[in-house]
């Protein structure tokens, strides 16, 4: 019995093995710029999308690309950095998982003289030349955006909803306190009802469904809602449907991200807007790279830009969407 | 008649739940507001027996576990394979609606199976033995979707959770029917009776020729088809399957809903309406606290301090403090 567990843990250790090596099967770079790509892992279409634009921004400018993905984990990111810099990349690209444990891990890639380029998410480090620049949008200002929009599809004046994102969540954070900042300048725009749904479809129909309840009850009519996610948008349509009101017509309906669905959804006329927040960070990556190798100091932050699109804009756009 | 209703259990589950409506009553404008359109009622009533479903279906089966003295955390990670498997097989491949339907439960059934077999073959500890499921079943269904959102469109799927029959959202029935049946299932046969007995007692039951595998067995697979329906009925309100985010900490709000109805944690005696009762308790909060537009911050604080209070109304050792107070024993 006991043979039989330690024999089926062996080959269990020699399969993984196996693995490993086939996965870290080593290529002879010849002369190519060697860059290694951290990522968070695959766990939205947002985040796919900007694997791929990293991918394919390096294949087009003949760059040899090492990518890691750390399945949302910290831990592997520090160890495919430590690997980066053991097998002598150029160049590093991060998305980092977490804020907060970099230090150490960088200072390595800092003393292997490898300019580290941050993506999406930043870092909490006192010395800030560990990194080179961090590359991401400004969510305080997607915030404004969709208040902007929605000022001007209203005229100014009308009572709105709120779907939050995740409580603590930067994104959701950012996103209440830009949009707050342009309908405070408006009094005849009111935000009724604040609550969260959690960036899911699921509690954002929930939500939706609660506040329509209330608007009924309470004799208030709901003239718009800003979702902090294209998804919880999404939810929010059909609880407007199922209450037998016309989503995008009888309450107009703004969101950030950007998604394929948010577009088609615009298409159909239910979403009004959506707020892009970029995932294509590709070319812009790689020409702080060449911008860092060739020895230029690159402001802390490049700001991607992001822009709004509505149902003038979705039929153009929508075949060019990956994500 | 006095004392049998004093002496239920049920008592405190149903009394915390009319308190709570009438607060809302109080503090909730329009909150027994019911409206009428186009043949269907909506309201706050309405919306919290709506949302309520998934958790009440997932407590019927989870009721029967925690009477055995088990416990099933797999049911979360459950209704997201389940809801992924009914994407790729009716959104993605065009598989015939019922069929498809069928084919997910089937699997929810072989899941929940798994789970038994760890707990009565292989005598695991049911806390231990169903968490490998649910953190493997997440694993799973995102593989299975590779972690992206199916959205899918298929109109008499999505009747399942956005239909509407005799007024009510389609939800409402689909929970009453599988009351019904699991209500029959349990106590029109002796299965009931068993499941109370494994809880009291394991040993003594093994002797009086119980076949405690086999129930134990039963009550996991039961719970999976629970876990697979509530799936379902989560996928098709929204038309997507979304394995990230499908009825993840759905167990422990039906865990919560089978201990507030007044099912023991230890096992033994069961109510099914206590569940229920339970879990609209639990939407019912969720719903006000939206309702009051409390601060989000707030709103896991509160629940928490319900709970508590429900808790203690139903401990014994509280209401002997009280009741010995008022009495002088």
């Amino acid at each position: 019995m006991k043979t039989r567990k330690i024999l089926a843990v062996m080959v269990l250790l020699l399969a993984t093995a196996m693995c490993m090596s086939a996965c870290s099967k080593k290529e002879k770079a010849g002369g190519k710029l060697v860059v290694g790509f951290s990522q968070v892992g695959a766990e939205s279409s947002w985040r796919t999308a900007e694997t791929e634009s990293i991918r394919s921004e390096a294949e087009k400018r003949g760059i040899e690309l090492k990518f890691s993905d750390a399945q949302q984990k910290q831990e592997n990111q520090i160890k495919a950095i430590r690997s980066f810099i053991a097998q002598g990349v150029k160049a590093i690209v991060l998305a980092p998982v977490v804020e907060t444990g970099w230090e150490p891990v960088l200072m390595e890639a800092k003393r292997a003289k490898i300019p580290v380029i941050l993506v999406d998410r930043g870092v909490n480090v006192s010395d800030d030349t560990l990194y080179s620049t961090l590359i991401a949008s400004d969510f305080v200002a997607e915030g404004r955006m969709a208040a902007e929009w929605m000022v001007k599809k209203l005229n100014g004046k009308g009572n709105i909803v709120e779907l939050q994102g995740t409580p603590g969540a930067a994104p959701a954070i950012d996103r209440k306190k830009g949009f707050e900042e342009i309908i405070k300048k408006y009094p005849d725009m009111k935000v009724v009802k604040s609550q969260t749904g959690d960036f899911t479809r699921t509690k954002g129909k929930e939500v939706m469904q609660t506040f329509l309840s209330s608007a009924k009850a309470e004799n208030v009519k709901i003239d718009a809602v800003y979702a902090h996610n294209d998804d919880m948008a999404l939810g929010a349509i059909q609880a407007i449907e199922e209450a037998g009101l016309k989503p995008g017509t009888d309450i107009v309906i703004v969101s950030i991200d950007g998604v394929k669905d948010a577009f088609l959804a615009m298409i159909d006329g239910k979403l009004n807007a959506t707020v892009e927040c970029n995932p294509l960070l590709g070319p812009m990556a790689f020409d702080a790279v060449k911008a860092a190798l060739g020895g230029e100091t690159l402001p802390k932050k490049t700001v991607v830009k992001d822009s709004v699109f509505d149902q003038t804009n979705a039929k153009q756009t929508l075949p060019d969407r990956k994500y | 008649m006095m004392a049998r209703i004093k002496s239920s259990k049920l008592i405190w589950p149903l009394l915390a739940l009319i308190v709570l409506l009438a607060l809302n009553g109080f503090f909730t404008p329009g909150f027994f507001h019911i409206e009428i359109k186009s043949g269907r009622f909506y309201g706050h009533i309405i919306d919290i027996m709506n949302q309520a479903a998934p958790v009440m279906l997932l407590s019927l089966g989870m009721t029967l576990v925690i009477a055995t003295g088990g416990v099933d955390l797999s049911v979360g990670a459950v209704m997201a394979i389940s809801g992924a498997v009914m994407a790729l097989l009716t959104g993605k491949s065009g598989v015939f609606m019922p069929a498809g339907l069928l084919l997910t439960l089937i699997l929810c059934v072989i899941a929940g199976t798994w789970n038994g077999l760890l707990v009565s073959a292989f005598d695991i500890q049911p806390i231990v033995a169903t968490l490998i499921l649910m953190v493997a079943g997440r694993g799973i269904a995102q593989l299975l979707t590779q972690g992206q959102i199916l959205t899918f469109h298929d109109s008499s799927f999505a009747f399942i959770g956005s239909g509407s029959f005799a007024g009510l959202p389609f939800s409402v029935t689909v929970v009453l029917v599988w009351l019904a049946v699991t209500a029959v299932l349990s106590r029109a046969t002796a299965i009931g009776m068993f499941v109370e007995s494994i809880g009291d007692n394991t040993k003594a039951s093994r002797y009086a020729g119980i076949s405690v595998n086999t129930v134990k067995l039963f009550v996991y697979a039961f719970s999976g088809l629970c876990a697979g329906m509530a799936g379902l009925l989560v996928a098709s309100g929204v038309n997507a399957a979304d394995s990230n985010n499908a009825g993840l900490y759905y167990e422990l709000d039906a865990i919560l809903a089978v201990i507030v109805g007044g099912t023991a944690m230890s096992g033994g005696r069961f109510s099914l309406i206590g569940s229920m009762i339970g879990a609209l308790i639990i939407q019912t909060l969720t719903t006000s606290i939206r309702a009051q537009n409390v601060p989000v911050e707030f709103a896991l604080v509160v629940k928490a301090i319900v709970a508590l209070a429900v808790f203690l109304l139903q401990s014994d050792a509280f209401n002997k403090m009280f009741a010995g107070r008022k009495a002088g024993v």
